[in-house]
């Protein structure tokens, strides 16, 4: 795996943006533990999946982007939402499916949104949002508005006709967006390596359209930080799309009734050895950052996660005359006089 | 008052409405520089310019991938889908993602964003680009769906479509492009979700869409010649539906036939038939009776798609049958 050494070894962070990213990755961490102990008893309905070990994409990209820029991301997307700022509390009702959810129910953990952040929602169906923010790219480019699409996807994605349909035109218009494969090695349950063409499978399909390579290291935040700058700089500039395969990988199953255990023990074990999260810690440390900062950080995470958790259970499950609410925009449903 | 043709009365909508709002955006396979693969934009990329009248690839997934993604930031997007088959390439985004969105957000994303797409056969294109798909979007809870029978309609109720804050799938039919017709002059924009009584009747009720309306008005004429006073309702829109005047001319007539392209099972005439049962069953002096197209793919041959789609002559002498 290669970091893009054009980019530059420095990241060109402050202290406090560094720390910054940490509580970023750190509040997803917690997070996605918390929902996996919620599911453990039954109060998380459904299905969920979770970033657990992919945390530093979600981070080093949302702290690169403006406020009013677009995140689409896909079913795995707590940590994407998260990292725009939407609170703990509406994310975990929601995966309780209570009125105080993000989406008051109506969605639930693989369909997340909150357009207030520019998370303009988490897709279900694979591949289907990457032309969805080719479209938001296309309309903020004829606004002149400035503002970047950031689509995230998995491995899986590159194989479906949608991914292709949306590279090709992202870059014949020229769009204003950045596709970010976050390549966990596993299309749900198979290795991608042994259903794709290509050994990258996103990086290896950028020449068909006309883009650059970009093959790095998803469990290293800053270079995240550092490829999304870069990226997200160019889409603003009117450079149009790029495509960033981010190797990473997910400590847990594809959902949340998956063991996983397609996987080999030594495979698991050395990815777990470059968990994101103790890595980039001690290297705050070695770099001069106090861990008495550090700590604080994750204490206050720990209680957000309580408050957000109590919050959650509280909240009432919704009242069924919803159901037939906000089909159309007038706030109704119905289809006949 | 001019006379259009059913094409012209598209693209003179879609200019009605990209003069009126710049956000108003249209795109799709051919539209630009050959002004459609059934000439229905011609003169729209002279008038508007390449920045907001585009051609795409071939690419229907991108296509209304792209128009929901503008829809929900800002821009109000006009797609064609070149034959109504096509849309099963792109289905995913409409029924899965533009359909659900707005609900599944809990109103947080609006998609005002309609797709145009040519629809229907009597054009021997085969099974792949005849189909009459309207009962596909009907059935998807989220998508508002007219299907036109006149130049007028077709360019007021795509004016309406535009303006309307949800998503729209406009049905034209490809074997009404060339029909001409009197369109008011100056800004034209009708109503979503109504039905229209184009012959008043005493004996029977004939309900029937786009290019079923005119094969259904000359059939009442036939009829007429046979002392049978039909009554015939142009559909117009599937979703909403307007049921008042479906039953208000039930009520009158005591008996509902439908005419639909559409093949045979879960056509939109079932639904309708449903509801008449139901809810004015007192009134109905015989069965209702579904005059459609068979549960068969259509076939090219025009011998063999004539014999297939409801014609003239099927609709008249299913009803002196019925009625006897």
């Amino acid at each position: 795996m290669t970091t893009d050494e054009a980019l530059g070894a420095s990241s060109g962070m402050d202290p406090d943006a560094r720390i910054a990213l940490y509580r970023l990755m750190y509040e997803i961490r917690v997070f996605e533990k918390r929902a996996y102990d919620l599911f453990l008893q039954n109060l998380v309905k459904g299905t969920s999946h979770l970033s657990l070990g992919q945390e530093a994409i979600a981070a080093g990209f949302a702290l690169a982007m403006r406020e009013d820029d677009y995140t689409f991301c896909t079913y795995r997307g707590h940590a994407h939402t998260l990292a725009r700022g939407v609170p703990m509390a509406p994310i975990m009702a929601e995966l309780l499916g209570r009125e105080g959810g993000l989406m008051g129910g109506k969605g639930g953990s693989m369909h997340l949104t909150s357009i207030d952040r520019g998370v303009m929602g988490s897709y279900a169906i694979v591949g289907a949002h990457l032309p969805i923010a080719a479209g938001a790219a296309w309309s903020a480019q004829v606004r002149g508005s400035g503002q970047v699409s950031v689509c995230f996807f998995g491995d899986g994605a590159t194989n479906i006709g949608a991914f292709h349909e949306a590279l090709n035109l992202a870059a014949v218009w020229t769009l204003p967006v950045v596709f970010v494969c976050e390549n966990n090695l596993y299309m749900e349950y198979t290795p991608i390596a042994a259903v794709t063409a290509v050994p990258n499978p996103a990086a290896d399909r950028a020449a068909a359209y006309g883009l650059e390579r970009i093959l790095v290291d998803g469990n290293d935040p800053e270079g995240m930080y550092r490829i999304a700058t870069s990226t997200i700089g160019r889409a603003r500039a009117g450079e149009g799309p790029s495509l960033v395969e981010a190797v990473t990988y997910r400590h847990g199953g594809h959902s949340r009734a998956d063991p996983a255990k397609y996987r080999p023990e030594s495979e698991v074990n050395e990815w777990l050895a470059r968990d994101p999260l103790p890595s980039y810690r001690a290297s705050l440390e070695a770099s001069g950052v106090p861990a008495s900062e550090l700590l604080l950080v994750e204490e206050r995470v720990a209680a957000q996660i309580d408050e957000a958790t109590e919050i959650a259970k509280a909240s009432p499950v919704p009242d069924p005359q919803v159901i037939g609410t906000d089909v159309w925009s007038d706030g109704g449903s119905a289809w006949r006089n | 008052m001019a006379e259009l043709t059913y094409r012209d009365a598209v693209a003179s909508a879609i200019a009605q409405e990209m003069e009126r709002d710049p956000f108003v955006y249209f795109l799709g396979e051919d539209v630009a520089d050959a002004g459609g693969a059934f000439k229905a934009s011609v003169g729209l990329l002279e008038r508007f310019g390449p920045d907001r009248v585009r051609d795409t690839p071939i690419s229907e997934e991108a296509i209304v991938g792209i128009a929901m993604g503008a829809a929900m930031t800002g821009l109000r997007p006009i797609v064609e889908i070149m034959f109504s088959d096509f849309l099963a390439t792109c289905w995913d985004i409409i029924a899965n993602q533009i359909a659900k969105t707005r609900y599944m957000t809990n109103g947080q994303i609006s998609l005002p964003l309609v797709i145009r797409t040519a629809n229907g056969g009597g054009s021997r294109f085969g099974a792949q680009h005849s189909q009459s798909l309207e009962n596909w979007a009907m059935a998807v809870p989220g998508l508002k769906v007219v299907a036109p029978s006149t130049p007028a309609d077709v360019k007021g109720l795509i004016a309406a479509a535009v303006r309307d804050p949800d998503p729209v799938v406009v049905f034209e039919h490809k074997s009404l492009y060339a029909a001409k017709g009197e369109v008011p002059d100056g800004e034209l924009v009708d109503r979503l979700g109504t039905a229209r009584v184009r012959r008043a009747g005493e004996n029977l009720t004939v309900v029937a869409l786009a290019a079923m309306v005119p094969r259904s008005l000359e059939a009442a004429e036939q009829l007429a010649a046979e002392g049978i006073s039909a009554e015939v309702v142009d559909l117009r829109s599937l979703v909403p539906l307007d049921m008042k005047t479906i039953l208000g001319s039930i009520r009158k007539t005591g008996r509902l036939f439908t005419v639909e392209e559409n093949p045979r099972l879960c056509g939109w005439g079932s639904e309708i038939a449903s509801l008449a049962a139901d809810e004015c069953f007192d009134d109905l002096d015989g069965p209702i009776v579904r005059i459609t197209t068979p549960h068969v793919p259509v076939p090219a041959a025009d011998g063999l798609e004539d014999a297939t789609i409801p014609s003239v002559a099927r609709i008249v002498s299913t009803v002196l049958e019925r009625m006897a």
